[in-house]
């Protein structure tokens, strides 16, 4: 749990700072490097990664939304209504699982490196 | 086992992040679009902060303060020209940007880098037009006038700046969306604009058009729905107003004076076949109005002046209104983004506005080329070289397409075999005054700076294309109107451009062009006023000659000038009401022939209230009212019963204008045009006036219409929906679109009142664009558009406008020589020189 905890903050925390300047995929490598430093269960490490970029960006984006008063987010929304099902929750979702996916399996992919290795 | 669970999972990470990285059709790669960090979220502007700042700019001179209004309008001072037109240029990137630049693309044919081949025939056709052509031979010659090319270059700097501060984050929402980065504005693009704007207004001829009715109907039925000039014509300078000049005088296509009139005679010998591809043509609902009262009709004793161009309305906002200062100047109005100066506006001094001249300016010859290679073409007998032009489509997701444009001394070959109808044999080529070299940016800078009539005037002298009617007002009390254009010197007997052009005679091509001072104009005019909403510039008198066919409005004008006339107690209140007036003076002229002409005892009860309503309407198009969409469908049912010949869609053929059809109906008892061509049986007038009435009915039924752009048989077609049958706003239902037609960035059911052929000239896609009301008795503007400062859908001020525009609302602006003038300043930015 605490490998857990520490990764997921880890992975959060990098990819914010990294994000400012590099683009996006940039969690993808962080989650990877991160989940070779934690030992965890494989299922572990994807949630660790998913959930860090999932929070981040969704906290991130909703922030910035909110003194928006979610003008943009409410066209950009009706832009993309097949794939969020309507609503500003959904694209935040939509949103948050996008990044989460990329991350949780990039970390995934770190933690099989570390068991090939280990043997 | 390791092994490949390691291996799914590192192709399941590398493929998401490529899927989500790339531009996979329609959608946008939504990694890029949806991180906040890059993506969208970044683009919902705060609606609360906003603060003043300073900020350092490269290439700024000295300091330029800025203050911006509670409507976001920069009040710009500057200390010199250069500051100015780069802080100008600054500002409308920081707030156009995606705007002016997929402008520019769709102008130079570019848009298949970004969406795609969907786009390339529009492309190539852009290219075969000319338009980078005529941007590039604009931008050559204005090279030759060092303070154009400094001033230009210092707008161009100023967007410049703006963009290479840019990151990726801080792209408009729009280059997120699909995908790529805006690039450098260069002086190129500055005449791109303007050739964009020719594109829409200068376009009005008809020459394969009615070089097909002639042919296929004779000549005197093209008489009689083709005229030159109609009977109750009102037009822009008063008739029987004495010329002074002869219609000899020529200049020469440098500009230069020359004392010959045409060397030869236009011979106007046509090809007798009919002819398949024709360019479609926009709306003619694009028009405006522009008038000015001298002070001896104003309750203040100082004239008063108005302009509403009408144009397809869009968002971003089609205009960007800006408050430039500097020593010697003191401009406010409409800036087109992309371009330097104010377009439409007033100074300390004078006023201008302006509207669609329309004149013919574009005129086709056939080509005969020696062989296949095309590398040459046959003019009087001989051999001439073709000029050829590889344009290159740098098609997104596919390899790079190459069509070679070929340049005769006409213009370039528009329609050839690789473009157009495939089964078309004709090579077709396009003179068009808007390919010739011109300066009109010198125009505007000198208008912006005018103090009186002669500065007007001399201001006018570079304007070439599009041709539009200046409307001028000063505060020192003088009024005035001028036609300004290029416009190719026209012979009479032949009726040179009005019809296709055999070229392989050049009788028939451009040699001389009017003399500028020679432009129908009118200073100070007894009746006390000068107007103009794209009626005919001239009655027959004047001494050059022009083609009238159907380029011309016959109904805002006659509206506009009674009720001017009526009036000696005008004021801004006055001008406010007269530019939403929505009496339909068509309506008013039609209604009562196509009653006489209904067989009422063939109707039911349900159509008997119908005409009730009809009968009982004052010609109002208001939004609340009813018999406006009775009408409306009527009319428009009506004419897809008569026309239905220029439907073809083979041939291109043009419906003859309301004006002449309402006559046709009234004198014209049995024509052949009267029969349905797609019915057995053969229709009379009764019959197809008593059917389209009982169509009305239908339409609404059936809750969607097909309205037919009008009133060109060949073009595109509006579909409407959710007809409501009792109120004419929500059946006309008005959509101010975004320019990617993204509907969430659209305004939607925009509900006033107003019609084609009204001085509120809005329909549900075109509309005024700009209505600015100048009064020289409190010296402030009142203006209103139906958009926002901000081309950020994510901005509250995206089209914070819309609402006042619709209930034809002005705000009034914040004018002035010194900052005290912004009485409610939002926030304040000072930029100064980084060292």
């Amino acid at each position: 749990m605490k490998n857990f905890l520490f990764s997921l903050i880890l992975i959060a925390l990098l990819s914010f700072v990294t994000q400012l300047f590099l683009p996006w995929w940039v969690v993808a490598p962080i989650a990877f490097l991160v989940a070779l430093l934690f030992k965890q269960s494989g299922f572990a490490a994807f949630l660790s990664g998913f959930l860090a970029i999932f929070l981040l960006w969704v906290v991130y984006a909703f922030t910035l939304s909110s003194a928006n008063d979610h003008l943009l987010a409410g066209k950009v929304t009706e832009l993309l209504k097949q794939l969020t099902g309507g609503g500003v929750t959904g694209l935040l979702v939509f949103t948050g699982l996008v990044g989460g996916l990329v991350a949780g399996f990039a970390a995934l992919t770190g933690r099989m490196t570390m068991q090939m290795l280990d043997k | 086992m390791k092994y490949i669970k390691f291996i799914i999972s590192l192709t399941i990470t590398a493929l998401l992040v490529y899927a989500l990285n790339t531009n996979l059709g329609q959608a946008p790669p939504f990694g890029k679009f949806l991180n906040p960090f890059t993506g969208f979220w970044q683009n919902g502007e705060s609606l609360k902060n906003y603060s003043d700042a300073t900020y350092n700019l490269p290439g700024l001179k000295e300091e330029v303060t800025v203050y911006f209004d509670e409507r976001l309008v920069p009040h710009v001072f500057a200390k010199n020209d250069d500051d100015l037109y780069y802080m100008q240029g600054y500002l409308t990137a920081k707030y156009r940007l995606w705007q002016m630049e997929i402008q520019t693309h769709n102008a130079a044919g570019r848009v298949s880098e970004i969406v795609g081949e969907k786009a390339l025939e529009v492309d190539r056709l852009q290219r075969r037009i000319g338009m980078g052509y005529g941007a590039e031979n604009a931008e050559a010659y204005i090279s030759k006038d060092p303070q154009s090319k400094q001033l230009i270059k210092a707008y161009c700097d100023g967007v410049n700046a703006y963009i290479s501060a840019l990151s990726p984050k801080d792209y408009p929402v729009e280059y997120k969306l699909l995908d790529y980065a805006p690039e450098a504005w260069t002086p190129i693009k500055v005449g791109l604009l303007l050739k964009n704007m020719a594109n829409m207004l200068s376009v009005f001829e008809y020459d394969i058009e009615n070089h097909n009715f002639i042919s296929k109907y004779g000549e005197e039925a093209f008489r009689q729905l083709y005229p030159d000039f109609i009977a109750d014509e009102d037009p822009i300078i008063p008739k029987n107003t004495s010329w002074g000049f002869d219609g000899k005088a020529t200049t020469n296509l440098d500009g230069s004076p020359s004392d010959s009139t045409m060397k030869v005679t236009a011979l106007n010998t046509r090809p007798k076949d009919l002819i398949k591809n024709a360019l479609t043509k926009p709306d003619e609902i694009t028009g405006s109005n522009n008038w000015a009262v001298s002070g001896s009709k104003t309750v203040s004793g100082k004239p008063i002046l108005c302009n509403d161009p009408h144009l397809r309305l869009s968002l971003p906002s089609i205009w960007y209104e800006m408050h430039l200062v500097s020593p010697g100047m003191n401009v406010y109005g409409a800036t087109l983004p992309g371009s330097p100066a104010v377009i439409i506006g007033f100074n300390d001094s004078i006023a201008w506005g302006v509207t669609n001249g329309g004149r013919d300016v574009r005129d086709w010859y056939t080509v005969k080329f020696k062989d296949e290679s095309k590398s040459e073409y046959e003019v009087n007998g001989q051999w001439l070289k073709t000029t050829k032009k590889a344009e290159v489509y740098g098609v997104r997701g596919k390899a790079n397409i190459v069509d070679t444009v070929l340049y005769t001394k006409y213009g370039p070959v528009v329609f050839d075999d690789n473009f157009g109808t495939a089964d078309s044999k004709r090579n077709l080529a396009m003179s068009w005054t808007a390919h010739l070299p011109s300066n009109e940016f010198k125009t505007f800078y000198l208008m912006n700076r005018a103090k009186n009539y002669d500065d007007y005037l001399a201001a006018l002298e570079t304007y070439t294309c599009p041709a539009q009617n200046f409307v001028f007002a000063s505060r020192s009390g003088d009024i005035a109107i001028k036609e300004q254009g290029r416009f190719p010197i026209r012979e009479k007997q032949s009726e040179q451009g009005k019809f296709l052009s055999d070229g392989s005679n050049d009788a028939d091509s451009w040699q001389t062009f009017i003399p500028a001072a020679f432009n129908p104009t009118v200073k100070n005019p007894e009746r006390g006023f000068v107007s103009s909403a794209n009626q005919h510039p001239t009655d027959s008198t004047y001494p050059y000659y022009y083609p009238g066919v159907g380029v011309y409005e016959n109904y805002r004008n006659r509206r506009i000038n009674e009720l001017l006339s009526d009036s000696n107690k005008i004021d801004v209140a006055f001008m406010k009401r007269m530019q939403n007036d929505n009496f339909n003076l068509h309506a008013k002229e039609a209604l009562p022939v196509l009653l006489a002409l209904l067989d009422e005892t063939k109707l039911n009860v349900q159509e008997k209230k119908m005409l009730t309503a009809l009968r009982a309407w004052d010609f109002f198009n208001e939004a609340n009212a009813e018999a406006p969409v009775y009408f409306e469908i009527w009319w428009n049912e009506l004419r897809k019963m008569l026309w239905d010949e220029m439907l073809d869609k083979q041939y291109p053929l043009k419906q003859p204008n309301f004006y002449v059809t309402v006559k046709f109906l009234r004198d014209d008892s049995a024509s052949v045009f009267y029969d349905v061509q797609a019915t057995p049986t053969k229709e009379t007038r009764a019959h197809i006036v008593l059917q389209s009435f009982l169509n009305i009915k239908d339409t609404l039924a059936r809750k969607s219409f097909t309205e037919v752009s009008e009133p060109y048989g060949n073009d595109e077609t509006i579909v409407k929906n959710d007809l409501d049958a009792t109120n004419w706003g929500k059946y006309k239902d008005t959509k101010i679109a975004h320019l990617a037609g993204l509907d969430p960035f659209s305004s939607l059911h925009v509900i006033n009142g107003g019609n084609l052929g009204v001085v509120n000239a809005t329909n549900s896609t075109n509309g005024p664009s700009w209505r600015m009301i100048v009064d020289f008795g409190d010296m402030q503007g009142y203006v209103v558009y139906p958009g926002g400062q901000s081309g950020n859908p994510g901005s509250k001020f995206y089209n914070s406008m819309v609402d006042s525009w619709a209930k034809g609302e002005y705000y009034t602006t914040q004018f002035g020589g010194t900052p005290d003038a912004v009485k409610s300043k939002l926030f304040t930015s000072k930029f100064v020189p980084k060292k």
